[in-house]
Parts: structure tokens; C-alpha cells; sequence
């Protein structure tokens, strides 16, 4: 049965699409089959942070209209066969998402994958609606500060609205994914604490990504952190959120890069 | 650079900026003179094949391949053969 999961956060720059690859990347690497699609019409950016930006042809706005096959559009990563991506559109306009075009490739999707991830762009706009819509998960993206505390609440609001699912009377189910952790100083009283955010947004958390530097690392080299240091301090919180996504219980950690001496002496030097 | 990535790795930026440099010519319209280009010729070229055979959605894979030096255009159109006289 597949499922359809919205990465969303109404904040930008919080983190979206490099979770939506890095998650992506982590399922398709426990052997289900992966798609993720990406709502931001205009702004496209996970082709770019998936290493396929060379490789588009066809977007998801030529597909709604009908210019395209879904199969012609699809773009097969190069590491993962069983991970695809949809790319959006760079040129055309976000109206172009209707509804009904957005439902009929989404079920077309749910018989070819387990798992269509929806990465939304940031706002409240037709894009993230569209990216929402559909959902049966969703993974709101937070980081522990205000602004973006406050705008997933709005999101979750939102999903709670105007989802079908909402509409129809269902639940739908969401996780908090705190991204850009840093517990030294939560520790320290300088930044919220889990707790704190957990707290607020009273949602079940299903990963705390710390605050690393692998996350430039991969998105500069195109691949998703999960592939391109799956021992790194995020790749192992991520592979723990696809896990807990899949329904196994996992124990909430958050893993830490180990530094060597020198590493530890002259890491916070880098620019 | 820190002492760390100087003894482990090879620097992740300059590969970042190469590939900045390489998409951003090909939307800026820098190769070949026009935002696309290629996107631009795929679509003219289907529109040529299709002037004279019927072609299917189904039967065209195109593959594109945006690089710095040389970009290519793969198209494969699969095109019907001779329609088979019907049966009386």
C-alpha cells in the first residue's frame, strides 16, 4: 500500500528537500520503492540537491498537462534504482498545479511506489496546498527557533484544514522532524530544547537531526546526506527516521559526529 | 581550510561551484544563446517527426546530458511500420 508523505515546515531554508532526499534516499536504501516529487514550481532545487539537476527533461507541470508521460518524466537516480525523482517545473507557473492533475499523477504513482515523498515549498501558497493535499503522512520540519516554531504550528494547522483527508473527517498523521540540532547548547539554555518544541507543537517527534557539517558537505557534491555519509552524525539520524516511519520502534538518540583530537582542535576552523 | 579536511578529503565546494557554473549557464542562456536550448530543440524535433509519421507519446525516451563542454540529446522515436492490411 502506498504511502503519500508531504515534507513540509511553512518556514523556508529549515531544511525541506535536503530531508526530503536524505529520507528518500535512506527508504529506497531498505529496499522500497521511492519517489519524490518536487512541489516548488519555479524554484526547483531537489534535482539540483539530488545530483540530477543535468538529467531533467521532462517536469511535473508537462505531466499534469498531459505533455509528458509520468514514465518519460521520472528520472531514475544513478545510485539507487528503486529511487526516482519528479522534478518541478523552472519556467512555467505554479497555477499550472491543478488539483485533478496533481490526484490523477498521484494515483498513477501509488501503483508504481511504497512511497511518494511530496517535498512542498515553503508558504502557504498553491504550492505547498497542492504538496499537502494528497498526504496520508506528513513530516513538518522545524528548527528549534521561533519563527519557524511558529510557522509549523501555522502548517500543522493547515494539514489539520485542508488536507482531503481532513475534510473527510480523517486524521492525518503527522511527525516532527527537528532538524539543525544542537544539544550543546540547548544545554546551555541558548537554544530551545526538544522538549520545549515538542511541548509547543504537541506532535510525536520522528527524528532530531543535529546540526552538522555533513549536510553542505552532500548537498554540495549533489547526494543525499543518507548516501553520501550514511555513518555521518544526520545520515544515521535520518536512516533512524525512515525507520520509525515504517512503523519500527527505534530508540530517539541524537547521534554525534565523532571528532578526532585534531579534528576536534581544528574543525571550527573551517570557513 | 581545516587541518581535518586537508589530510581527509577532497573539498566538496569547488565541485559545488563547477556545477553551479555548468546548470546556471545552460538557464541563463549562456550556451547556445537561448534560455534551454536543448528543452527548446527536443521539442522542435519531436514536432518535426511527428509531421510525417504518427508517433506515440509512449514510443519517445528522450535523454538529455547538460555538461560544460559538450551537451547531449538523445532522442529515440519509435516509429510504426507499415500498417498490416486488414483482414477481410
Amino acid at each position: 500500500m502506498a504511502k503519500v508523505l508531504v515534507v513540509t515546515s511553512g518556514k523556508g531554508g529549515v531544511g525541506k528537500t535536503t530531508s526530503s532526499a536524505a529520507l528518500g534516499a535512506a527508504l529506497a536504501h531498505g529496499g522500497d520503492k521511492v519517489v519524490v516529487i518536487d512541489f516548488d514550481v519555479g524554484l526547483r532545487n531537489l534535482d539540483l540537491v539530488m545530483g540530477a539537476e543535468r538529467r531533467v527533461v521532462f517536469d511535473l507541470i508537462n505531466v499534469v498537462q498531459g505533455d509528458a508521460k509520468l514514465s518519460q518524466a521520472l528520472i531514475r537516480d544513478k545510485r539507487l534504482e528503486n529511487l526516482s525523482l519528479l522534478p518541478a517545473s523552472q519556467t512555467r507557473d505554479k497555477d499550472a498545479l491543478t488539483e485533478e492533475g496533481v490526484a490523477k499523477v498521484l494515483n498513477e504513482l501509488r501503483e508504481k511506489f511504497d512511497w511518494i515523498i511530496c517535498d512542498s515549498p515553503a508558504g502557504i501558497e498553491r504550492g505547498a496546498t497542492m504538496a499537502m493535499r494528497h498526504a496520508d503522512v506528513a513530516v513538518v520540519v522545524t528548527n528549534p527557533e521561533v519563527s519557524s516554531v511558529r510557522d509549523s504550528d501555522r502548517i500543522i494547522g493547515l494539514l489539520d484544514s485542508k488536507t482531503e483527508k481532513a475534510e473527510k473527517g480523517d486524521r492525518i498523521e503527522k511527525h516532527l522532524l527537528l532538524t539543525r540540532y544542537d544539544p550543546a547548547r540547548a544545554e546551555r539554555g541558548e537554544m530551545l530544547k526538544v522538549d520545549d518544541v515538542l511541548e509547543i507543537l504537541s506532535i510525536p517527534l520522528i527524528g532530531i537531526i543535529p546540526e552538522s557539517e555533513e549536510v553542505l558537505r552532500a548537498s554540495n557534491v549533489g547526494s543525499p546526506v543518507t548516501l553520501n555519509n550514511p555513518a555521518s552524525a544526520p545520515g544515521r539520524a535520518y536512516f533512524d527516521a525512515a525507520r520509525r516511519l515504517k512503523g519500527e520502534s527505534v530508540e530517539l538518540t541524537i547521534p554525534s559526529d565523532k571528532k578526532s583530537l585534531l579534528g576536534k582542535l581544528f574543525g571550527r576552523r573551517a570557513a | 581550510m581545516s587541518l581535518m579536511s586537508f589530510f581527509n578529503r577532497r573539498t566538496s565546494a569547488p565541485v559545488a561551484r563547477e556545477r553551479l557554473q555548468i546548470l546556471l549557464a545552460h538557464e541563463r542562456g549562456i550556451v547556445g544563446g537561448k534560455p534551454d536550448l536543448i528543452a527548446q530543440l527536443r521539442e522542435e524535433i519531436l514536432a518535426v517527426v511527428r509531421r510525417h509519421v504518427a508517433v506515440e507519446h509512449q514510443n519517445v525516451q528522450v535523454k538529455m546530458n547538460r555538461d560544460a563542454d559538450i551537451s547531449t540529446l538523445e532522442i529515440e522515436v519509435e516509429i510504426p511500420g507499415p500498417t498490416p492490411v486488414a483482414a477481410r
